[in-house]
């Protein structure tokens, strides 16, 4: 690992003046990551921002029956709020779906929004990668990609978004709050934080590089039946080949509310409310479902080895809902 | 575990000298590649850091890169917590801190100010064994013994998980109380890799300190 300055945050407003003090400086926080990533060299920030004291650790209500979850609040403790377990299961599976118990009581809430992707190719210092080095090509186009995007890819990158959690904030309309070295904050929709990769596949979020996440917050809770559906090479601990985030909310029969989100096709939580809207009103049997996955499936492109992710998908989104309205 | 055999030779160092001799003949090869240890390369800034390791309080100033696995094993000479992977994928190196589970390969020593960590000689010792250590002996759950500190400190730290109530993948209903079975086990102890493959004894071991053999 290469030499870094090491400091301390006190307050979320110093941590992002210190960023801006240290061009190319890295927030730290559980660092499951980010350390992963310098120990490779592929992360090479010449200081580091230990953000881990900053009070962000909460999980407090919000007038309207929403809740403001703190940036450093831990996968696991996330997962396990009574509140979120009651009035959001869809992100408690989430959570509980991804990495492995010693990762989840490390990782926490904002740095999940902002883990690296998974690609083989970003991790291998070897190959081209315009992600980790730009312009030096994709060596995941043409080579080994069984991971890799269906939705949203560029010529220039085919990566995915490794998170669950961003899935099931994609699907719940959470929003993000940040605070800048200027002292101003802004709110960001779940749906606008990650970028697609086009000519620029290094930048993967709209975050200014002085921007510190310091909240998720989530609107009341939606209701309805709430599933999460990974599929993934083994049962346990591995990244999703495919994951279906679903909230199913039925008068009766008949669907009145959904909200579809996917992970492990896109360089972002994937979401497509056409297809939504299209189970709206039915009664979400194998017809209404079949038209919502050819919708999904319209604009879906393999690259070879991942070709197999368009089948699994309607399969999965079959299985998903079937599920829901059984439930 | 040091278990001393009758001629007083312990397991470690059998297991010392063994290392010597392979590292002899493997040091062109590392003399090659990028120093491993921080403490091989250039010194850079260091930072201080006070934390409590088993109970014994330590002020350091130490290289920022240096690793809460790194700095028990290397500097501290507590060489119970394993390093496997290096980057969290067998949990080899799983230790408490503050009392949960961790993988100490992915974290920085300095992030620690003020906690508290347990290794797997802070759980117990040969003539003071830990329930969980006297389960894994008594059931046979390990072959090699690599992952073995690490089983055992992930073990500690999830049965202090299930007890909290925390619900896992395979937890049916997320309102209700979480309850110990196999399939439980199973799950929440996939962050630790058996290459002996002794997950059968490993799960015998665990049930048998949750007080819930069926």
């Amino acid at each position: 690992m290469r030499t870094f300055t090491f400091e301390r945050a006190a307050t979320p407003a110093a941590a992002a003046l210190a960023m801006q003090q240290h061009p190319g400086a890295r927030f730290i926080a559980g660092g499951t990551n980010l350390l992963d990533l310098m120990k490779l060299d592929i992360e090479r920030p010449p200081h580091l921002i230990d953000v881990n004291r900053l009070g962000l650790d909460r999980i407090e209500a919000l007038p309207g029956g929403g809740l403001k979850i703190g940036a450093l609040v831990r996968n696991s403790d996330l997962a396990a709020d009574a509140r979120v377990r009651q009035g959001h299961p869809l992100l408690s599976r989430a959570l509980l779906s991804g990495a492995s118990a010693q990762l989840r009581n490390k990782a926490t809430t904002a740095g999940n929004l902002l883990q690296r992707t998974r690609c083989f190719y970003f991790y291998d210092t070897t190959k081209p990668c315009n992600k980790r080095t730009p312009g030096s090509g994709c060596a995941a186009m043409e080579g080994f990609n069984r991971i890799h995007a269906i939705f949203g890819a560029s010529t220039q990158c085919i990566a995915v978004h490794s998170s669950d959690m961003a899935v099931a904030l994609r699907a719940l309309d959470a929003q993000v709050e940040t605070v800048s070295a200027s002292g101003s904050t802004r709110r960001i929709p779940i749906a606008e934080l990650h970028r697609l990769p086009g000519d620029m596949p290094e930048v993967e979020t709209v975050l200014a590089p002085d921007e510190l996440i310091t909240a998720v917050t989530l609107p009341a809770p939606l209701g309805g039946t709430q599933l999460y559906r990974k599929v993934r090479d083994r049962a346990s601990y591995a990244f999703a080949l495919v994951s279906v985030a679903a909230v199913v909310v039925r008068e009766g029969r008949t669907v009145t509310a959904a909200r579809l989100a996917f992970g492990g096709l896109a360089a972002k939580p994937w979401r497509n409310e056409e297809a939504e809207r299209r189970l709206v009103g039915t009664d979400g049997g194998a017809q209404a479902r079949e038209a919502v996955a050819d919708l999904l499936l319209a604009g879906a492109r393999g690259h070879g080895h991942n070709d197999f992710k368009i089948p699994l998908l309607r399969r999965t989104l079959h299985a998903t809902l079937a599920q829901a309205i059984e439930t | 575990m040091t278990t001393e055999t009758e001629d007083g030779c312990t397991r470690r160092t059998v297991l010392v000298t063994g290392a010597a001799g392979v590292a002899a003949v493997a040091l062109p090869l590392a003399a090659s590649a990028e120093p491993l240890a921080p403490a091989a390369a250039a010194p850079g800034p260091t930072t201080a850091v006070s934390l409590r390791i088993n109970g014994t309080p330590h002020a350091l100033s130490i290289d920022p890169r240096v690793t809460l696995l790194d700095l028990l094993r290397e500097q501290l000479q507590l060489t119970g917590s394993k390093k496997g992977c290096d980057h969290g994928q067998c949990g080899a190196c799983t230790v408490l801190v503050n009392g949960r589970r961790i993988n100490s390969c992915l974290t920085l020593a300095v992030l620690h100010e003020g906690d508290a960590v347990t290794t797997i000689e802070g759980l117990g010792e040969p003539k003071r064994l830990h329930p969980m250590q006297a389960a894994f002996v008594k059931h046979d759950g390990y072959q090699c013994g690599y992952c073995t500190p690490g089983q055992i400190c992930s073990a500690v730290g999830m049965l202090g998980e299930l007890r909290g109530g925390m619900p896992s993948h395979v937890t049916h209903d997320l309102a209700a109380p979480v309850a110990f079975s196999d399939e439980e086990v199973r799950e929440r102890m996939s962050g630790n890799i058996c290459r002996c493959a002794g997950y059968p004894n490993i799960v015998a071991a665990i049930r048998e300190v949750a007080g819930a053999a069926t």
